[in-house]
């Protein structure tokens, strides 16, 4: 725990002693409150599903940012070496780096909470759509988050851990969408359907937090920690 | 409390570290001298918990670095080569960052960290980013993250490489006075560190160990033959017919001459009194003499003869 703690502290505090933590949270506010502004007041509805349905894409791009450098740079610049002969389990590195980025990321999910005070201000939103569409960005960032994290345990390039990331993402993202499933073998579609990101989230964004759709974020997040365990783990003992 | 059995790792093809044995026990200073790529580094590596062998064994302290990791990492402090750092974090705040996994108890952190930022000198860096020092104090913040948890193996991988004359100097001494308490095991490809700083060298080449004693020991190795370096005013021609003739000269090469001084570097046998017999035979043959000194037969000898390697032998000027 204390291990955690110490990997927690240095790794949130790296994110916002570099510009990487004002970059991303300014663009981040910017490109959302642009994409929901921009149909809100043609709509003229007190919803926020214009903005729940681009966040997905604005993740894609934004979280594997964040998590490039999680192991990339400390391979790239030897630190690691210091860091994995320190009395210090794998695994509590792992965690502390993945706590360090979902709390950027939570930092920045409630700054934006901006916009829903707004649409609550001028006009009277359904409160559960907009409930479970935070919570679902929480699952689905943290999701991407744990994805983005194992892409930087394979390569100590940030470019390269940056890129793998994102199609690693989006591989998840669209295999559950319907043109994907039109086109995949029958036998396929159902794996394809319960294992693509975008299905869930749109579940969740009805308002309905299903047990299953907890189930697989938390099936998807823990998967790849596991990964970057393994990974991290295999690479010292190689 | 280092005990290295048979130890051998391969990256693929090439053996890195090929059937490495040796032990070193508490209070010794033991130098790891090889030319680069000889395997020092991947030996370090080993027994820090980094990498993991092909065959072998080796304990620290008694804990088997395979099975024990854990306990073995918490022996020893290690300054990798050329001190990897958190550029963007604060000197401070990375000492801190390393006491609190290094589980100082709260209450004697901010002491532990006061006494290692003293021992290596770095009151002045302390409130600037790890990124703003200079190569010289990163490494003594590396050498002060591997101090501060007081551990009683330290491993240090090339501490004085790329630092300047004073630096390598006060590294050195730093080295010195905290191996009076600790055992050491430190890698360097300069060869008058060694014999500066250790009290036993082991010397490692094409991943195997060429030699291992004290400093006096190796350079007692080289010790059959004396060298001696002249230079003798005169015609050239006739110095060198009669040194050829010379019973006590083995061998010698002219290493210089201009107009009517000739150098020469002279081989002979052990405890002939060279340079007296050699000043004679010039006075007798009145030439004169410019310059007559004996050159000290090193280690550095004993490192070419072992390694093979005339050209990474080059000490720094220091």
């Amino acid at each position: 725990m204390n291990n955690i703690a110490a990997i927690f502290k240095k790794e949130f505090r790296s994110y916002f002693n570099s510009p990487i933590a004002y970059i991303f949270i300014t663009f981040f506010l910017a490109l959302s409150a642009w994409f929901f502004f921009r149909g809100f007041f043609l709509v003229g509805q007190a919803v926020m599903r214009g903005f729940f349905s681009w966040v997905p894409w604005i993740f894609l791009l934004f979280i594997p940012a964040v998590t490039m450098k999680l192991w990339a740079e400390e391979k790239k610049i030897g630190t690691v070496e210091i860091l994995m002969t320190l009395p210090i389990k794998d695994y509590e590195v792992v965690i502390g780096k993945y706590l360090a980025s979902f709390c950027l990321l939570g930092v920045t999910i409630l700054l934006s909470l901006s916009i829903p005070i707004t649409v609550a201000y001028l006009g009277e939103p359904d409160g559960g759509p907009i409930l479970g569409g935070y919570v679902g960005l929480f699952l689905m960032g943290g999701a991407y988050l744990s994805i983005g994290m194992f892409a930087s345990t394979i390569t100590e390039n940030q470019i390269i851990a940056f890129i793998l990331g994102i199609v690693m993402c989006f591989g998840l993202l669209i295999i559950g969408e319907d043109i994907v499933l039109f086109n995949a073998p029958n036998w396929i579609v159902p794996i394809f359907s319960y294992l693509g990101l975008g299905a869930h989230f749109t579940s969740i964004l009805r308002g309905v937090i299903d047990s299953r759709d907890l189930i697989y974020y938390f099936s998807v997040i823990g998967f790849f920690l596991y990964l970057s365990v393994l990974m991290v783990t295999v690479q010292k003992w190689r | 409390m280092i005990e290295v059995i048979n130890l051998t790792k391969r990256y693929g093809p090439t053996v890195a570290v090929d059937n490495v044995s040796f032990d070193a026990k508490a209070g010794e200073v033991l130098g790891f001298l090889g030319p680069n790529g000889a395997g020092k580094t991947t030996t370090m590596r080993i027994l820090t918990c980094y990498l993991s062998a092909d065959e072998g064994t080796a304990k620290v302290a008694g804990y088997d670095v395979f099975e024990e990791s854990f306990e073995v990492r918490k022996q020893i402090g290690y300054l990798p080569e050329s001190a990897p750092l958190y550029t963007d974090m604060g000197v401070i705040d990375y000492l801190k960052f390393i006491a609190q996994v290094r589980d100082i108890p709260k209450s004697q952190r901010s002491q532990r960290i006061k006494d290692v930022v003293d021992i290596c000198g770095l009151e002045k860096m302390i409130q600037k980013d790890v990124g703003e020092l200079s190569k010289g104090y990163r490494q003594r913040l590396g050498l002060a993250q591997s101090l501060i948890h007081d551990p009683p193996i330290l491993v240090l991988d090339e501490p004085t490489s790329g630092l300047d004359p004073n630096q390598i100097i006060e590294i050195r001494n730093l080295i010195r006075e905290i191996g009076k308490e600790k055992m050491i095991i430190f890698s360097t490809h300069i060869l008058p560190e060694v014999s500066a700083t250790c009290s036993r060298i082991l010397i490692i080449n094409d991943g195997q160990i060429v030699a291992n004693g004290t400093p006096d020991e190796l350079a007692g190795r080289a010790r059959g033959e004396e060298v001696v370096h002249i230079s003798i005013r005169g015609p050239r021609e006739e110095i060198e017919a009669k040194l050829e003739e010379l019973s006590i000269v083995s061998d010698f090469k002219r290493v210089k001459s201009d107009d009517d001084v000739c150098s020469y570097q002279i081989v002979s046998q052990n405890g002939k009194n060279t340079a007296e017999e050699l000043f004679h035979f010039v006075v007798q043959n009145h030439w004169s003499l410019t310059e007559l000194r004996q050159e000290a037969i090193s280690l550095e000898d004993v490192f070419r003869q072992l390694t093979g390697n005339e050209s990474a032998t080059q000490p720094p000027a220091v």
